[in-house]
């Protein structure tokens, strides 16, 4: 097993700056955890967490706690299983056939994947916004409009309008789409894009927002107004982003998380990782020996 | 604020759960009904067809003691062999059938009796004897063809149970039937006939012999035709063609071809290989041409798939060992996609072999009783012996057309089987 | 000489050239240090000599046989009397074949005129000269191609290019059959409605409300009584295909929405070829099932519900078109529903929505164009469909859209006028082409449409 995840890692490892053996260190990490997985005030709780793709085991052992109106940054090398990690979260895994998930899970106390647990409540609440924005290729209005019609959230049309507006608002997007609000999602630029999927999550008034990689595919404009939001947004929602910036995690984040092969290798307030990280793997990663 | 609005929406949509969970049910449902449609409709008619055509294979024969005495066949003791082959065959028959059943008198009881047997009883007769003129003077037990009504209610397809008038097999007939039958003068063999023999106006003297032989030798010119000729051009098309208007037009008639209904081809085949080219009517050689045409379009673009998924490697090291682009593609690139090319031809094969309409506009709906020996005899086709023989009332050839239509369906299953195989097999490899 | 002799005796030469090119070169070089001194290999040589030798023999020939009969026709024509070339086209037509029978033995000299029976004696003269003509100038041109081929072989001929260059021609000309194919198509449709339409106004032909092409001919006056009117084939026509789309859509769209979105992936492998064997069923077959099975049962279950239901209704015909469209539905839909890229569901489902609103809000209509594209597919199969409805479908040319009626469709009527004997100078004939121009246009239209359709379709998620 070890093996192969190996084999399959080797490619994210490519750009070695120095000789250095991964696996003996992660062995000698015995899985344990550096730092506080743990929030005293947790909006969602993981805990000893593995996943597996068939065969194959993508995440080992991890427990991590999302504290409640903090902004987390997931961050590691390709293939290191955030985005998996992340995908649990709201059950965005169970759409994969081939997925099977182990753990116990929590948000607010309640448990993710119980039997009377309804993933379409739960994903309302656990929002997601994903890597490439991917607007409906419908109008503006619709792509807000979408998450309150299908949830039943606004009984007629001002109150739509007004979530609409708020949505377009809290994503500091109203201003620049207001007379185009008809005009299709697809049409704006890339930023643009992603900001109304944020405010297409935020339309259905979710608690947490989970953002994976949202900037990945926008230019360094569009990236700091998407980060500038999601400082503001904070403040209303609990926010868990994975990233393969470090610079974006240092920027946004209260507290970062690092995985390697599946693994959380640490996990500590954002300062103290990347000025003093205490596993060798993640002062490599973030001194840029690998990544 | 936010922590209000969220516990409302979670409210809210809480509420709506159950009616939402009911419509994806609800819609689940329609979906695995839609699949359950399909799977209905086509038991359904492979069904039909089956139990149609099932007993098509079996035919029922009568053992009749037939006197062939000189005098009942009309001819003299040492008859030469032209007067056998013309000797009074039927009236000894139907003496033999008088003989068995000697209560039988009146004129239309007589003409009931005579109906046990089939029209072509005598020439099976006649073989028999040429083939044994021993038997004359003679009194043999001799298996005779049932006719095809007498058949259907020895099958059990018709019983007696019906009113008479609404069957073909009266009372009396049936009441000598069960007489033969319990004295196990009456057995179901292998119907031989069915494939042995051309059209007949008699069910139980059909058979696709012709059908078969014309279907061969039309399969056989589409494929010369467009088995060569597809490739080239799928090779053309993807290797040597320069990216400009001609190829534009050239691709766009290829997509548009494919999607021309087909009886189209039979107006192409009949204006200008018929009428202008005056090539022979009902011929597997027109039948051909026309569906080469019908099917280049298919061979094409599966062609074009299967070189296309050829390595661009393969063609760089060719290349650049000093092959020449043609040599590249006839030395590496084709032999690496022949087993996709040779699938999708196959498939378009199949497609060839189950098509009628253009057929019928080139005059392949002719009665033929003798196989073609070539390409330019006059022919029919299977799935045109089909809709021949679907558009006759009797009962007999309803069966005989289920029947032909699983003989039709078995090779295509083989055909489109061996082109499943032949992509599985390469695709492992 | 028969044409198969020529043919093989062109074949014997082209074999001949390849040897005599192929030595030429090693003859060439003998001087010069063997064949390491050619620039191709000697069977290139061999088959530029060969082609030399073949092609143009083989255009001479193929070129011949297309024009003799008209040339040979043209020839004995212009020496008739004057009075039968006053004659209209068509009995001239009647009056040639009649000599060409006769020439051949089909008929004998009592049903002909003294005219005609010197005409055909001239015509046999005629074709028999023609035959030796066309034999001798195929085997000279053969020999002379070879012998220029031959004659230019030297050491620095690129002889591998010449003959690549020649194949590349011959691939060429492969792939441009589907423009000729088309062509021919069109060319051969419209010429005989263009005499159609000579007879038949062409504004009485495709607002016509009554069509009953027999009557017609009895009657002799075709414009007048005009009955070649297209109307009631169009309306059947839509009918029945309207009933197949009634059935194909909804099933084949639904069977591929849930196949690819809810089965799981074994369902869908066992499935998804069983349902597509309903699609390899050949269409007379179709037709069988039709018109023995599903019509008397669809006129049965109307006689109880106390419904007067033709025995071969459109309902029938178009319900088992429609089982036929089903998987051809089916795997359009499957396709276009697939290209949705992935992102879009997952956006969808990540905010909540269940898998049909998903599918209904997003998916659909995010793949409505393409969908719409693969329906008009469906719509040109279903017109231009014509075994099922040639078995099941009615005759008669009812102006009606009650499907428990019997309507007849333009493909019907266009294997009604054809099957059997035929002369090509009446307007009953000449009709199927004019029908079958008016098929092959509109479902070209609906297929330029879909595919142009699609295309974009699928250059938006690319």
């Amino acid at each position: 097993m070890m093996e192969r995840v190996q084999q399959t890692d080797t490619a994210g490892i490519g750009d070695v700056k120095r000789p250095l053996d991964i696996r003996e260190h992660v062995e000698r990490a015995d899985y344990q955890t550096i730092g506080e997985p743990f929030s005293g005030d947790a909006k969602m709780t993981a805990r000893n967490v593995n996943v597996y793709y068939d065969e194959k085991q993508a995440i080992t052992n991890v427990s991590l706690d999302i504290g409640r109106n903090e902004v987390i940054a997931m961050i590691g090398p390709s293939g290191c299983g955030k985005s998996t990690f992340l995908r649990t979260l709201n059950r965005m895994n169970d759409i994969i056939p081939a997925c099977r998930v182990e753990g116990e899970f929590a948000l607010d106390g309640e448990d993710i994947y119980g039997a009377d647990q309804d993933t379409v409540l739960l994903r309302a609440r656990v929002g997601m916004v994903f890597q490439k924005p991917n607007p409906f290729p419908k109008s503006i209005y619709e792509n807000v409009a979408y998450g309150p019609r299908i949830h039943g959230l606004a009984h007629n049309k001002a109150e739509l309008d007004e979530i609409v507006e708020d949505s377009l608002r809290r994503a500091s997007l109203f201003n620049e789409v207001k007379d185009q609000l008809d005009k299709p999602g697809t049409g704006l630029s890339g930023g643009q894009q992603q900001r109304l999927c944020i405010a297409r999550a935020i339309a259905v008034s979710p608690e947490v927002i989970l953002m994976d990689e949202p900037c990945s595919a926008l230019d360094p404009i569009a990236t700091a107004r998407i980060e500038e939001l999601i400082d503001e947004l904070r403040e209303n929602y609990t926010i868990a982003i994975v990233t393969h910036s470090m610079q974006q995690a240092a920027r946004v984040s209260q507290r970062t998380a690092y995985f390697h092969m599946g693994k959380l290798i640490e996990v500590g307030e954002t300062k103290q990782i990347f000025t003093m990280p205490k596993h060798e793997l993640t002062e490599n990663y973030i001194t840029g020996r690998f990544g | 604020m936010s922590k209000q609005s969220s516990s409302r929406a979670s409210a809210a949509i809480r509420a709506s759960l159950k009616k939402r969970y009911a419509r994806e049910r609800r819609f689940q449902w329609y979906g695995r009904l839609a699949v359950l449609i399909g799977f209905v409709f086509l038991f359904i008619l492979l069904a039909d067809i089956v139990s149609k055509g099932t007993p098509a294979f079996t035919q029922h024969y009568i053992r009749v003691s037939v006197e062939l005495e000189p005098d009942v066949l009309g001819i003299e003791r040492d008859a030469t062999r032209d007067q056998i082959f013309n000797a009074n065959y039927l009236g000894a028959i139907r003496a033999s059938l008088r003989a068995m059943f000697p209560d039988v008198t009146g004129r239309k009881e007589k003409q009931q009796l005579y109906r046990l047997l089939s029209i072509g009883a005598e020439y099976n007769l006649r073989d028999m004897v040429l083939k044994n003129p021993g038997l004359i003077g003679h009194t043999s037990e001799i298996w005779l063809r049932a006719h095809a009504e007498a058949g259907s209610y020895l099958k059990g397809q018709v019983t007696a149970d019906l009113p008479e008038s609404d069957r073909k097999v009266k009372d009396m007939q049936v009441a000598w039937l069960d007489q033969l039958r319990a004295q196990g003068r009456t057995e179901s063999r292998f119907n031989t006939t069915f494939f042995t023999q051309g059209d007949s106006r008699e069910p139980e003297m059909a058979g696709i012999r012709v059908a078969l032989y014309g279907s061969f030798f039309t399969l056989l010119v589409t494929f010369a035709i467009a088995f060569p000729i597809g490739v080239s051009a799928a090779v053309y098309l993807e290797e040597f063609a320069p990216r400009n208007r001609l190829t534009d037009l050239i691709e766009i008639n290829i997509n548009n071809l494919a999607a021309v209904p087909s009886i189209v081809f039979g107006l192409l085949g009949l204006a200008v290989f018929i009428n202008f080219f005056e090539l022979p009517r009902s011929a597997p050689l027109v039948g051909g041409i026309v569906l080469s045409l019908m099917t280049l379009p298919t061979i094409i673009i599966t062609s074009r798939a299967a070189i296309q998924a050829v390595s661009p490697s393969i063609r760089q090291a060719a290349l650049g060992v000093g092959a020449s682009r043609l040599q590249t593609v006839t030395h590496h690139v084709l032999p690496v996609a022949m087993p996709g090319i040779l699938t999708g031809s196959i498939i378009g094969m199949a497609q060839a072999l189950g098509e009628s309409a253009p057929l019928l506009m080139i005059g392949m709906v002719a009665f033929i009783m003798d196989a073609p020996a070539g390409v330019t005899d006059p022919s029919t086709v299977l799935p045109v012996q089909i809709f021949l023989w679907a558009d006759s009332p009797e009962r007999g050839f309803t069966e005989k057309t289920s029947a032909a239509i699983m003989v039709l369906m078995g090779f295509l299953i083989l055909m489109n089987g061996l082109a499943v195989y032949l992509r599985r097999h390469f695709e492992k490899k | 000489m028969e044409t198969t002799t020529v043919f093989l005796v062109l074949v014997l030469l082209t074999f001949i050239s390849f040897f005599a090119g192929r030595k030429r070169s090693h003859a060439v070089t003998s001087g010069l240090g063997g064949v390491r001194s050619l620039h191709s290999l000697p069977k290139h040589y061999g088959y530029m000599a060969a082609l030399w030798a073949l092609l143009p023999a083989l255009l001479i020939l193929v070129l011949w046989l297309v024009l003799e009969n008209s040339i040979l026709a043209r020839i004995v024509m212009n020496e008739l009397p004057g009075g039968v070339r006053e004659l209209p086209v068509n009995e001239q037509g009647l009056y040639f074949n009649q000599i060409v029978s006769y020439a051949r033995g089909a008929i004998d000299a009592a049903q002909l005129d003294a005219a005609q029976i010197a005409a055909a004696d001239h015509y046999r003269d005629l074709s028999s000269s023609s035959r030796t003509i066309k034999a001798l100038l195929v085997f000279l041109v053969a020999i002379l191609g070879a012998a220029l081929a031959l004659r230019r072989i030297r050491p620095a001929l690129r002889a591998r290019n010449h003959v690549e260059g020649i194949f590349k021609w011959i691939l060429f000309a492969c792939s441009f059959l589907a423009v000729l194919t088309t062509l021919g198509i069109v060319l051969s449709v419209l010429f005989e409605a263009i005499r159609f339409f000579h007879a038949i106004p062409l504004m009485d032909f495709l607002f016509g409300l009554e069509w009953s092409p027999q009557m017609a001919i009895r009657a002799d006056q075709v414009a007048a009584s005009g009955s070649f009117g297209f109307v009631p084939l169009l309306v059947g026509t839509l009918l029945i295909s309207t009933v197949a789309m009634v059935i194909a859509v909804p099933v084949g769209l639904m069977s591929a929405i849930y196949l690819s979105e809810y089965a799981t992936r074994r369902f869908r492998a066992i499935t998804k070829p069983v349902l597509e064997i309903l699609a390899g069923v050949p269409t007379v077959v179709y037709g069988f099932f039709a018109a023995l099975t599903v019509a008397p049962f669809i006129r049965d279950l109307g006689a109880t519900l106390g419904l007067h239901v033709a025995s071969e209704s459109a309902l029938a015909a178009g319900l088992v078109m429609g089982i036929m469209i089903i998987p051809f539905v089916m795997s359009l839909s499957d396709d276009i529903i697939n290209a949705v890229p992935d992102t879009l569901r997952e956006a969808s489902l990540g905010m909540g929505a269940t898998m049909n609103e998903t599918i209904r809000k997003v998916l659909l209509p995010a793949a409505l164009p393409g969908i719409v594209g693969g329906i008009l597919l469906a719509v040109s199969r279903a017109i231009g469909e014509t075994m099922i409805v040639v078995m099941a479908a009615g005759l008669s040319a009812r102006l009606t859209i009650n499907p428990l009626e019997a309507v007849t469709t333009i493909t019907v009527q266009i294997v009604t006028l054809l099957v059997g004997d035929q002369e090509f100078d009446n307007p009953k004939t000449l009709a199927a082409f004019a029908l079958g121009l008016v098929l092959f246009f509109v479902t070209l239209l609906l297929n330029v449409i879909a595919l142009y359709v699609v295309r974009k379709y699928r250059e938006q998620y690319e």
